[in-house]
């Protein structure tokens, strides 16, 4: 068994949880921790030159995603605090109009948790099942809306297992009778065309960390005329809808962030997706072991899995030993030692659940990465499934 | 500080388990958990003279659902039944210099395991 740092370079597959900052961006925004410091709120030199760089950073973000202009972006602390914005900030500005709100049940919990708070202040909360390759039940999500309903919540794409949902037909449902659309694109930006005037989003929630930016910025795009209030409130920054003083640091990277990930999305979603295709290529003639998520509507970076009769933190702890990070849904690596809720939405039983291990890559990732890694999986899978009472059965 | 992560301990007990398998009519057996939850473990002992001569253990589960096992067959073996049968969940954890909080409950049911294989191995006798 190789064991950590004896000859193996690292192999870094959890983009989904974390991503380094691109050096660009990092050289590009250096200047604003040092020696351009401002508060773009100040009126002299100093916080004007912050202010413009904050603004510049609020044009190529509203560029990235096509919207109709630089100020329907608001910049948040990250990606939850943008989705709590969202939703809550739509609900309570809205609540004449109804109260009830709507969400795929693979949410992000920076989601569910915010629309389970309304619930349990008198707003109907609905989650709309997917099917067992994570594609939202359409039929399910036209039969829950109703005039009341003020918000529905879809994912672009799903970080656990990939899979990306039909957002414009969703659009054109929620719109026949709902109100707003909100699409947390955080998986799914930088890597499939997003475009919200096409594809009708009212509401688009977006992180800096990945599209390769700095950790603490996110952005939400909010249509003109849409009706939303602060969740944060203070001296009134970012027109009132989240008070605080800029992150410029993060902010400015992340509009750097996503200016060079919208140049070079094509080039490097089609290396990555030559990676992936390999890699799942590899790792599923591993006994028993299944892809999760949708074969094809896939992101480029992302390949999952599930393995029976083995344990998904196992599973990472044995992978780390080859110095090679991954991440898994099961119960065992979470908070709540609950397993993965997108899991069991895809109608994995528990203990099918436990068994997941999610790669996401990255431009570091090579193609020379892939044998590395499934002979690492291979290995894993096997040295576990010797450890496990449950392959009994099926070893006869 | 909390603990960050396995001990160096557990790590090393995970990454290489202690009298891993099965023994083929086991003088005890004991088996926990449930697969739903994510821990199953099962102990076979071998007992002469009230004395475990041998012991196997298989686990489905973390990190520490592993090394707990592995531990508790170290502690287990060549000892009396009356004294193994008092090894406690405890006793396990900080023979691997201690357990993240989370998994405290959950994972460390090995010595439950042991347990369930001394009671078996006892019933038996008593039916001899």
């Amino acid at each position: 068994m190789v064991l950590k740092g004896e000859y193996m370079p690292r192999i870094y597959l959890d983009h989904a949880s974390s991503m380094p900052i691109d050096p660009r961006v990092l050289e590009f925004s250096k200047p604003f921790l040092t020696s351009s410091h401002g508060n773009p709120s100040s009126l002299h030199s100093v916080g004007l030159e912050a202010r413009r760089a904050v603004e510049e950073s609020r044009k190529k973000i509203a560029e990235f995603v096509h919207a109709e202009n630089e100020n329907t972006i608001i910049f948040t602390g990250g990606a939850t605090e943008a989705n709590n914005l969202a939703v809550k900030g739509t609900a309570l500005r809205n609540i004449n109009q109804g109260k009830a709100v709507v969400a795929s049940a693979i949410e992000h919990m920076s989601v569910l948790n915010p629309m389970k708070e309304l619930q349990k202040n008198g707003f109907t909360f609905t989650t709309v099942p997917v099917d067992s390759t994570g594609i939202v039940d359409l039929k399910k999500l036209q039969a829950v809306l109703t005039k009341q309903t003020v918000l529905t919540s879809m994912m672009y794409a799903n970080n656990e297992i990939g899979t990306i949902e039909p957002i414009q037909e969703i659009s054109t449902l929620v719109h026949e009778k709902g109100m707003y659309l909100h699409v947390d694109a955080v998986a799914a930006a930088g890597r499939i065309p997003i475009d919200v005037q096409k594809d009708g989003i009212d509401l688009l929630t977006l992180s800096s960390n990945d599209l390769y930016g700095p950790q603490g910025a996110g952005a939400l795009y909010v249509k003109p005329g849409v009706k939303l209030q602060s969740v944060m409130l203070g001296g009134g920054q970012e027109r009132g809808f989240r008070s605080g003083t800029e992150n410029l640091f993060a902010i400015i990277g992340m509009g750097e962030a996503a200016r060079i990930a919208h140049q070079e999305k094509q080039q490097e979603n089609n290396r990555l997706i030559s990676i992936r295709d390999k890699l799942i290529k590899e790792i599923l003639q591993i006994d028993q072991s299944y892809l999760t998520g949708h074969p094809m509507q896939r992101l480029p970076h992302h390949a999952s899995f599930r393995f029976s009769y083995i344990e998904g933190e196992s599973i990472l702890l044995n992978m780390d030993m080859y110095d090679i990070q991954v991440s898994t849904g099961s119960a065992c690596s979470s908070k709540t030692l609950e397993p993965s809720h997108v899991l069991l939405a895809i109608g994995l039983k528990h203990e099918e659940a436990h068994g997941s291990m999610v790669l996401t890559l990255g431009r570091s990732t090579t193609i020379d990465d892939v044998q590395p890694v499934s002979k690492a999986t291979n290995e894993t899978v096997e040295r576990l499934r010797k450890l496990s009472p449950m392959s009994q059965e099926w070893r006869k | 500080m909390a603990t960050v992560g396995y001990s160096k301990k557990v790590m090393e007990h995970f990454m290489n388990p202690r009298n891993v398998g099965v023994i083929e009519n086991p003088d005890g057996y004991g088996k926990v958990g449930n697969p739903v939850c994510g821990d199953v473990m099962e102990i076979f002992i071998k007992v002469k003279d009230d004395i475990i001569t041998d012991i196997k253990f298989r686990t489905f589960g973390c990190g520490s659902a592993i090394a707990t096992s592995s531990m508790v067959t170290e502690l287990a073996k060549g000892k009396h039944v009356d004294e193994a049968v008092k090894i406690t969940r405890g006793d396990v954890a900080s023979e691997l210099d201690g357990l993240p909080a989370q998994k405290m409950h959950c994972s460390n049911l090995a010595a439950d395991a042991l347990h369930e294989a001394i009671k078996d191995y006892k019933n038996k006798k008593q039916k001899k």
